[in-house]
């Protein structure tokens, strides 16, 4: 009969830590941008950092991602998603800069 | 007795699985649009840009708002067991008004924008923001209006195996686009302050 039971157990402690590590890497970005704590370029790297720190929170605590049984198929599509967003961004960005640095200068 | 647990075991994790690469190909479908943001960010062509426009606090409250929305649908129970119906409701009803909240304030946004005479066709960077943040606020509106056919079932007749495995589906979603935002938040709206 067990298994008839939905295996999703709600987890406030991991609820309440992803929230207060999501508000305070949320208000430490918002400060950092608005209290110019550092230089333009330095800033976008700490925000940049940032998210990715939140976004991992947000993927441990509240999607409890790598926390399956074996085969660890969600993980195993999660990264094969990372590797193709890898490629779409750091591929655009590259040709396009470099496009336009051809033809302006 | 066991092969049917069994099945339906399966037939759970199947669905959860086929949701996740759903929302896997969706991220790719955002990922695009942000790739196409940060190429065309600068391309104001002539009009604002995201330091005139954009106002970093209202930014802010809409950040707030779909985090706590997004935490509290993570709180609420799913259970065929009765007694938790009622917390089911009261978790499941605050990620909906904090919801309805957040997509209130953005539409207001988009109101100023496209009234101040920066609708999507003054420039690259508005049709690219437009194009960013709409389709963004297009899945929130369609999770709010899918939660609400979710539910209505549930309070009529009671939960089932069948309802939770669609709200578990549900709550994949509503994370999932929480983390969508921390990228338009600080991609979008700190990167374009300064």
């Amino acid at each position: 009969m067990d298994t008839n039971e939905p295996h999703y157990k709600v987890s406030v402690a991991s609820c309440t830590v992803g929230f207060l590590v999501s508000v305070l890497l949320t208000a430490a970005a918002y400060f950092t941008v608005t209290e110019q704590l550092f230089a333009k370029k330095t800033t976008v790297i700490v925000i940049g950092i940032f998210a990715f720190l939140q976004a991992v929170a947000q993927l441990l605590f509240f999607l409890h991602l790598g926390q399956e049984g074996k085969p660890r198929w969600q993980t195993l599509t999660f990264f094969s998603m990372v590797t193709v967003l890898s490629i779409l961004i750091i591929g655009s960005l590259w040709i396009m800069y470099n496009l336009n640095y051809r033809m302006m200068n | 007795m066991n092969e049917v647990s069994n099945s339906t075991h399966d037939s759970y994790s199947t669905t959860l699985l086929g949701f996740w690469v759903y929302l896997m190909t969706d991220c790719i479908l955002f990922t695009t649009l942000f790739a196409t943001y940060v190429v065309l960010h600068n391309n104001t062509y002539g009009g604002p840009s995201g330091r005139e426009l954009f106002d970093l606090r209202f930014a802010l409250t809409e950040t707030f708002l779909l985090l706590v929305s997004s935490c509290t649908s993570g709180l609420a129970p799913l259970s065929l067991d009765k007694k938790a119906l009622k917390k089911t409701f009261f978790w499941f009803g605050i990620t909906f008004l904090f919801g309805a909240a957040f997509l209130v304030l953005e539409l207001s946004e988009f109101t100023r924008f496209v009234e101040g005479g920066n609708g999507w066709t003054r420039s690259a960077f508005l049709s690219a923001f437009f194009t960013l943040v709409g389709t963004h606020g297009l899945h929130i509106s369609i999770g709010l209006l899918w939660m609400i056919v979710l539910l209505v079932p549930v309070w009529k007749n009671g939960m089932t195996l069948l309802s939770c495995k669609r709200l578990h589906c549900f709550k994949l979603f509503w994370h999932f686009l929480d983390v969508v935002w921390i990228f338009i938040f600080t991609v979008v709206y700190l990167m374009g302050a300064f």
